[in-house]
């Protein structure tokens, strides 16, 4: 039987050629549908690390990092400050390359799996990917780090930044897995995942795999009706509003 | 139970909306409010985007003035001239202030001028209110000793030209300052998304001396249209409101409207005025502390809002 499935690995690996390791993903849903009862929702990620005949031997364990990006959504960040008497937003920051949702997974802290280096190259980390994609803010870098940390803060309490470094669990030697949890206020749209093979801090692999978040049913009809229809929508929503006003004040009535 | 809002975009608990939008509309029925001051900074406190509070809020209103509308209709007391003039100023001032919020927008002062705004108009009409049924309810007999100076004690704006006469609350004053209030209500609530009914019924009060029992319907008719133009406003240029949120809270403010009329009609007018004064003032002092005390979170994160 195991020579069996070693001739077959073999076997593959030749016809294959690949070069080194591959990744094999799959996300347990592609489609996550928003209907009336929706209060976020919980994805799991499965991924295989293949392992052909001409792969190298490695001294180092293997470390995964999944990186979950939901659609680009620009925002501003501003700042309260004392004006005379009064706390106003004095200070601000715009934000044009980060997305609305931002999971990061991995199997170990990130700081054991790569160098800084690497993981501001690879995005991998919180502070890495806003430091990244934050774009050119305006101020010295001391004041952009001081906005980036409230910014990671804020996001993290609303949980669409995520960062958890026992995401990533080994259910096998070459087999993992990674839950994604995605909150009511999570954006809608279409998500990437990114996961990346690393082993002695060296990314080997990237695969990516995607899903969307959409709205479906009743909530999707009132949506398109909004958008498609606005003076109908509008017109209906009135009516409905005089109607209610109306039979409450027929039902209620006593004089 | 959660139920998710099509347009706001997340969940909510059916209950606690129900809840606080019967209890708005409960002051607004015993007052003749819109409740537009109150629902609008709620609805934002719960997370619902300040964008689609305040168009959706004007749906509410909308409904629950029509309530109220109805009611007062029947009693006779309600002006209907003097709403029409009030209506016809207010539309002039809604457009008006419709460019102004803009304008503010896009110079980033729009926050600032907001809850300054609120802080200066709930404070001074509130203050003003709280002082004068203060006096009323523990000084009996100076406001009984006042009366009588009532007729000679015109307003130099009663006299301007262009008289009119308003045969439902005996009176006789020139248009011209009932379209300025109608004109000044409508910007404001173009500006703070609010019907404006805590200004016109002091306004009506104190400046026009309308019978008390005709204030209130008086008020509520100019809310309604107001708000009927709002939402239609809203839907078609900012596509913010929710249909589903309009639902729960029409439900809820007009059965709370209901009993909030009622109750109104046992309460003695100078008490009526005290408690909506206290009302209107601990609304501006619950914002004044927002600016004046040092917040828990300095930063916050606004969204820009993504066209689809």
């Amino acid at each position: 039987m195991i020579r069996l499935i070693v001739a077959m690995a073999t076997f593959i690996g030749l016809c294959t050629q690949a070069p080194a390791e591959r990744l094999i993903t799959s996300v347990s849903s592609s489609r996550v549908l928003i209907t009336s009862s929706y209060t976020g929702a919980e994805l799991v990620l499965f991924g295989a690390i293949e392992r052909d005949a001409v792969s190298v031997s490695r001294a180092g364990t293997y470390d995964i990092v999944v990186t979950v990006r939901g659609p680009v959504s620009p925002f501003t960040v501003r700042e309260k400050l004392r004006i005379g008497p009064i706390w106003v937003n004095a200070d601000q920051q715009k934000y044009v390359g980060l997305p609305g949702y931002l999971a990061i997974h991995s199997s170990r802290p990130l700081t054991e799996v790569s160098s800084k280096p690497l993981r501001e190259r690879f995005q991998l980390g919180l502070m890495e990917t806003v430091a990244a994609r934050g774009g050119g803010g305006a101020g010295s870098e001391e004041r952009r780090q001081y906005f980036h940390n409230a910014l990671i803060r804020l996001k993290s309490n609303a949980r669409l930044f995520q960062s958890n470094d026992k995401g990533v669990v080994f259910l096998a030697p070459g087999l993992f897995r990674a839950a994604i949890s995605l909150p009511a206020t999570a954006p809608l749209g279409n998500y990437e995942a990114t996961v990346t093979l690393l082993s002695d801090g060296a990314p080997l692999a990237t695969e990516k795999t995607d899903f969307e978040v959409v709205k479906t049913g009743f909530e999707a009809q009132v949506a398109a009706a909004a958008f498609g229809q606005p003076w109908l929508y509008g017109l209906f929503t009135v009516l409905l509003a005089l109607g209610f006003g109306w039979l409450a004040n027929y039902a209620f009535r006593r004089d | 139970m959660q139920i998710y809002l099509p347009i706001a975009e997340l969940p909510v608990s059916i209950f606690l909306i129900f809840g606080m939008a019967a209890a708005v509309g409960f002051i607004s029925g015993l007052f003749g409010v819109g409740g537009g001051f109150l629902m609008t900074p709620l609805l934002v406190f719960l997370g619902i985007p300040p964008g689609v509070a305040v168009a959706t809020g004007s749906a509410q209103i909308a409904a629950s003035s029509m309530t109220g509308v109805l009611t007062f209709w029947r009693r006779k007391a309600l002006d209907v001239k003097l709403g029409l003039v009030l209506v016809g100023g207010g539309i002039v001032g809604t457009f008006l202030g419709v460019l102004f919020f803009n304008a503010m927008r896009r110079a980033g002062y729009f926050d600032l001028v907001l809850v300054l705004s609120y802080v200066t108009l709930l404070g001074s009409v509130g203050g003003l209110m709280l002082i004068e049924s203060l006096k009323a309810t523990f000084m009996p007999k100076r406001v009984k000793v006042r009366k009588p100076s009532r007729l000679d004690g015109r307003w130099w704006f009663e006299t301007l030209p262009f008289p009119v006469k308003f045969e439902r609350s005996g009176l006789m004053i020139s248009i011209v300052p009932v379209i300025a209030l109608g004109l000044f209500i409508g910007f404001a609530g173009a500006v703070l998304g609010i019907g404006g009914g805590f200004i016109v019924v002091p306004a009506l009060i104190y400046f026009f001396r309308v019978p008390t029992a005709m204030v209130v319907g008086t008020s509520l008719f100019q809310i309604l249209f107001t708000m009927i133009a709002a939402t239609m406003l809203h839907a078609v240029t900012n596509q913010s409101v929710d249909f589903v949120l309009a639902l729960i809270l029409i439900i809820g403010s007009v059965i709370g409207a209901q009993f909030g009329a009622r109750a109104g009609q046992n309460l003695k007018g100078e008490h009526f005025r005290l408690l909506l004064a206290i009302l209107v003032f601990g609304v501006a002092v619950r914002f004044a502390i927002e600016i004046g005390v040092k917040p828990n979170e300095p930063f916050s994160i606004e969204q820009q809002e993504t066209r689809q």
